[in-house]
């Protein structure tokens, strides 16, 4: 694999790092959200709210019924530091069609605000084909912001200015005696797939070869730490 | 007692053809049998305490009158290891072969084929015998009511290893359901020495009359030993009630001989620091060469890795030297004890996978390299030689430094005068009353009271409030979420007639899937292969997951005896070609899994304190005692030593309150947080069995100690660093698991176990932010203080040395009891790497000219 270094990045402000995407500048920020500063757009990937709910559903398994609001509380942490004009939900943002009627009510309505005063876009993955029945918000296949084409499912071949989920990616780091295995974003500077949002959500290595079609050449990954983003090289990654 | 009449004709004559007499503890089980006593054995090995087990069941079934329906299970027979089981179905062949009875008695673990089993449901057979994993199945089975109804006698193999765990606390409910369905059924219990015999009686007997008032003390007039002579702290006082003894009766087995125990000073020499024994390796050798069958006990796999390869080093005879430990993979573990029952082999290089279990062949000898840690273990380990209770067995203790020293003599005295390592009394965990509590369900419909009480007669629950118990039903039946999303999706739930039952038969399935308190961690199989796609080569043997997350590809280690290169990790595989003529990097030290005993921790401080033992000690360890005295001070024995000084750039605080690893880890890690408080800057730490070494920017000479040991430390200061411990991490996960909460991975289901990691971390952070009393997080704490963490014995030791019993000695060098625990500074990184060891040498003699100077 290659090195890095004809990636330009900066640790911005907040921890966030300042890259640009087919020429578009963008922020990632270590809460796993996109941010886009010249629109006042905010993107986040795969939320699958409900996943809790939806184990105990449709196995009985009784995980804590706490991810959709944990995942809330990022969300609306982020936007209070942001206070974006748009939020985009790139898809996945219910783990399954018959999510948004398990929502809580308390739930529900936090969601329902999120739209108040912004425009709220919910991009459709495969979890979520269909889009939220009753809550507030445009439901689309994709959307084009700022030259940059959001969709949940990254489509195979070069894709310049592409954002997309769906994948979930993450990255593992062994230095010394000790190993972390944390979320993160992938871009080559073309093209640019986000970390998984939603509180439940796992990860898949980004050596996973899910990751080798959409990625030919030198690739960043930056990895979510608690204060901000990691930025780490091809060849400090390690395969689980 | 019981006369040699009490046997029917058919078994005298057996005994007598066989040129034996039965003992004394095999009649007076007899006589228990007849009398329909509960009853408990304590014997030492090689006492023919398995057919003492079996005699009563024996002769019950001969002479039981035929009948006209097909009989149910007779006895069942429950043993901790699977081998075990199917050993003694072996054993027991021969006298119901040679007697001429017909007596079926067949095994069933989880390796039985599944012809046999649906034979054994149709037709049961008389004897079954089988592990506490199946004995949860049956529970969960739909008819176990039917199918135990002839039952009339359970035998608990290993007792004293069973008892103080989670595999202990879900058997003893086992047999709290078993009674419901036999209600005559007898239990008996097979069991090594053990410290408080009452303790076990507690956990095997019946709780006749639960709470409310106490019935007096004590249990059916046995005494046990006094437990501890030292100044530690007595053990938490048992409930003033002996229900549970009161139905159990003891049977005790003679002593045997007296075993022979030596502690080894090789070549005069014991060493300054070290956990392997090396500088003895060459007399061990010899001691091999001079034995029928030795055993070698480690406490550590990388101990026996090592200690395998320095003695094949040696091994210029050949002699069949092997290796032995739980990393291995089972058909190599299998050969070797094969290869022992034929007599083919002289030595094995062991860990605790040989502490119990079935006998091999000729063993005359038993070595332990590096301390024991505990009494208990010991006399288990001794009591692998030589099977034949009239002959004395032998032993040698081979100490890896001067500490390990006193600890060796600690505990060969302790073995000679008879004194055990105690364990407080158990209470049961409820994670593992969950999967109770479903595996009832799964069997047949339950009511809530009836349930209550049914579990409160298991010794262990005993004790259980209504409130516990009621939480523990919301978990199986909803999660126990304050926010009541699940209450429709309930895996158990109440019918018209207002018993409980499974939901569906897919909850059934699940739970069947996932029985058992077992938690291992996730396995790497170690294969054969190598370049960019290793195609899945030889397995060489499984090693937990975190032994490779610090490896990186090209790097060396020693595995299964041999010296391998590690080249990549693939899904749960970990591919590795021979690299023969490389100086391994070694995996992490890791420390011993077992932490010193309170009782062996009491005897080596007064054999430290006190000294007129020391003309006995060899003579460095006396010169190293002596110098201590001049240098720094030797503490009285109910002080703790803490002494402070500068070395290098770094100022250092060493202690040694000698309570093991675990309570000192967690010692350290409180001591760090706080002297960061102080502004001390406090930069790292080791903690070994005996000692805690902290260094720091700033000296720490002026510290107030009473008020850095204070008590409050295991408040406040505990909790807020468990919330982010990996300890509490890997507790939550344990008893999610045992719970039904997340499911077991089997085979095929899933890529890796690092998915199941990240799921219940995740799980704990979510759970730990939104309902910090959950159930779970209760049982992930109590699990950690008691186990990983060991605050209970940390609580003890501050209690012990509050009040001003801090001796502190302010320095301006090393003193000679700090050096092992300085020199633990380098060795945990870099060890057996060239350059490592030559800094370290020079580090040593450094080290001990200071100190002596």
């Amino acid at each position: 694999m290659h090195g890095v270094t004809s990636l330009a990045f900066q640790i911005g402000d907040c921890g966030g790092l300042r890259v640009e995407i087919a020429g578009t500048r963008a922020v990632l920020r270590h809460s796993g959200a996109l941010w886009l500063e010249a629109e006042r757009t905010m993107v986040v990937a795969d939320l699958h709210f409900e996943k809790g709910s939806s184990y105990a559903a449709r196995f009985g398994q009784m995980l804590p019924p706490y991810d959709t609001r944990e995942t809330l509380d990022r969300l609306e942490r982020e936007m209070a530091l942001l206070s974006p004009a748009t939020l985009v939900f790139l898809g996945d943002s219910f783990h399954d069609g018959a999510g948004e009627d398990r929502l809580p009510g308390e739930d529900r309505s936090r969601i329902a605000a999120l739209a108040v005063g912004r425009r709220l876009v919910w991009a459709v993955g495969n979890h979520d084909a269909d889009g939220p029945r009753a809550l507030p918000g445009d439901v689309v296949d994709e959307a084009r912001i700022a030259g940059l084409t959001l969709r949940h499912e990254p489509l195979p071949g070069a894709q310049p200015g592409e954002v997309a989920g769906h994948l979930h990616p993450a990255a593992k780091v062994t230095s010394g005696r000790a190993t972390i295995r944390r979320r993160c974003f992938v871009t080559d500077g073309r093209r640019l797939v986000l970390p998984a949002f939603g509180a439940f959500t796992g990860g898949l290595n980004i050596l996973d070869q899910a990751f080798a079609p959409l990625f030919g050449g030198p690739a960043l990954a930056a990895a979510l730490g608690p204060r901000r983003v990691h930025a780490v090289g091809w060849k400090s990654l390690r395969p689980d | 007692m019981a006369e040699a009449t009490a046997l029917p004709p058919r078994f005298q004559q057996w005994f007598a053809a066989r040129g034996w007499a039965p003992r004394p503890h095999q009649l007076a089980m007899v006589e228990k049998g007849r009398l329909g006593r509960d009853a408990l054995l304590i014997a030492p090995t090689g006492g023919g305490k398995t057919l003492a087990g079996f005699l009563p069941s024996l002769i019950d079934l001969t002479e039981r009158p035929p009948r006209n329906t097909p009989a149910g299970v007779h006895t069942l027979y429950i043993s901790p290891l699977k081998a075990l089981a199917v050993d003694i179905e072996r054993n027991l062949a021969t006298p119901i072969r040679e007697m001429g009875l017909s007596i079926v008695a067949e095994s069933r673990t989880g390796d039985t084929g599944e012809a046999r089993k649906q034979r054994q449901r149709l037709r049961p057979p008389d004897i079954l015998l089988t592990t506490p994993e199946q004995l949860a199945l049956f529970c969960a089975w739909e008819g176990a009511r039917n199918y135990f109804a002839d039952l009339s006698c359970v035998i608990i193999d290993e007792a004293h290893s069973l008892w103080p765990s989670k595999r202990g606390d879900l058997l003893s409910l086992g047999l709290a359901r078993l009674r419901r369905f036999a209600p005559r059924m007898r239990r008996v219990g097979l069991s090594a020495t053990v410290d408080d015999p009452d303790l076990v009686r507690r956990w095997l007997g019946i709780n006749e009359s639960p709470p409310p008032c106490g019935e007096g003390a004590g249990g059916g007039g046995v005494s046990a030993e006094p437990a501890d002579p030292a100044p530690a702290p007595p053990p938490p006082p048992l409930p003033a009630r002996g229900r549970g003894s009161h139905s159990v009766d003891l049977v005790l087995g003679s002593g045997g001989a007296q075993p022979i125990v030596e502690v080894l000073v090789s070549g005069g020499k014991v060493p300054w620091a070290g956990h392997t024994a090396e500088h003895a390796m060459a007399e061990i050798y010899e001691i091999i060469k001079g034995a029928r069958t030795a055993l070698v006990f480690v406490n550590t796999r990388f101990q026996a890795e090592f200690a395998f390869q320095e003695l094949w080093k040696l091994n210029d005879d050949g002699l069949a030297i092997a290796l032995h430990h739980g990393s291995l993979a089972a058909e190599q573990r299998r050969k070797v004890e094969a290869a022992m029952a034929r007599g083919e082999i002289r030595a094995v290089v062991c860990t605790s996978t040989l502490d119990m279990g079935i006998d091999w062949g000729d063993v005359d000898l038993v070595i332990q390299l590096a301390a024991p840690k505990g009494a208990s273990r010991m006399v288990q380990r001794i009591g692998r030689a030589n099977h034949r209770l009239d002959e004395p067995s032998r032993a040698i203790l081979a100490p890896a430094n001067r500490f390990e020293y006193l600890e060796c003599r600690a505990a060969a005295d302790a073995i000679l005068g008879g004194h055990l390592d105690g364990e407080p009394a158990r209470v049961g965990t409820l994670d593992t009353l969950a999967q109770h509590v479903m595996g009832c369900a799964c069997s047949e419909p339950f009511a809530l009271t009836d349930l209550y009480d049914e579990v409160r007669t298991a010794g262990p629950y005993a004790d259980l409030s209504w409130e516990d118990f009621e939480t523990v039903i919301d978990f199986v039946s909803t999660g126990g979420y304050a926010l009541r999303t699940y209450d429709k999706f309930r895996r158990i739930v109440p019918g018209q007639d207002g018993l409980w039952r499974a939901r569906n038969a897919q909850a059934v399935l699940a739970h069947r899937m996932n029985v058992g308190a077992i938690v291992s961690p996730a396995m790497i199989n170690v294969r054969i292969g190598g370049g960019k796609r290793p195609m899945g080569g030889r397995k060489v043997g499984e090693a937990e997951e975190g032994f490779f997350e610090a490896m990186t590809p090209g790097d060396t280690f020693i595995f299964a005896g041999q010296v391998w290169r590690f080249n990549s990790l693939v899904g749960a595989d970990a591919f590795v070609t021979p690299a023969p003529d490389k100086d391994p990097k070694m995996p992490s030290w890791g420390g011993s899994k077992f932490p010193l005993s309170t009782y062996l921790a009491g005897r080596v401080r007064a054999m430290m304190h006190d000294e007129a033992e020391w003309p006995a000690l060899p003579p460095d360890v006396q010169e190293w005692l002596g110098w201590q005295k001049v240098r720094s001070i030797i503490p009285g024995r109910d002080e703790m030593l803490l002494e402070t000084f500068p070395h290098g750039k770094r100022f250092h605080l060493v202690c040694y309150p000698f309570e093991g690893r675990l309570a000192h880890t967690t010692l350290a890690m409180l001591l760090t947080r706080r002297l960061d408080r102080l502004g001390v800057g406090p930069l790292g730490f080791v903690a070994n069995d005996y000692a805690v070494n902290i260094w720091s920017l700033k000296p720490m000479d002026a510290l107030d100690l009473d008020e850095l040991f204070a008590q409050d430390m295991l408040g406040d200061d505990l909790e807020a660093w468990l919330a982010e411990s990996f300890l509490m991490k890997r507790a939550f996960k344990a008893c999610a698991l045992i719970s039904g909460l997340i499911e077991r991975r089997h085979p095929g289901q899933e890529k890796s176990g690092r998915q199941v990691t990240f799921s219940t971390d995740l799980i704990y952070d979510v759970l730990r932010r939104h309902q910090p009393d959950h159930l779970l997080l209760r049982c992930a704490r109590a699990d950690a203080a008691t186990g990983s963490l060991d605050v209970a014995r940390l609580g003890d030791m501050l209690a012990r040395i509050g009040g001003g019993r801090i001796r502190h000695a302010a320095l301006d060098h090393v003193s000679p009891f700090a050096v092992p625990i300085m020199l633990e500074i380098g060795r945990e990184r870099a060890p057996g790497d060239a350059a490592g060891e030559m800094i370290l040498a020079e580090a040593e003699e450094d080290l001990i000219a200071e100190a002596m100077a």
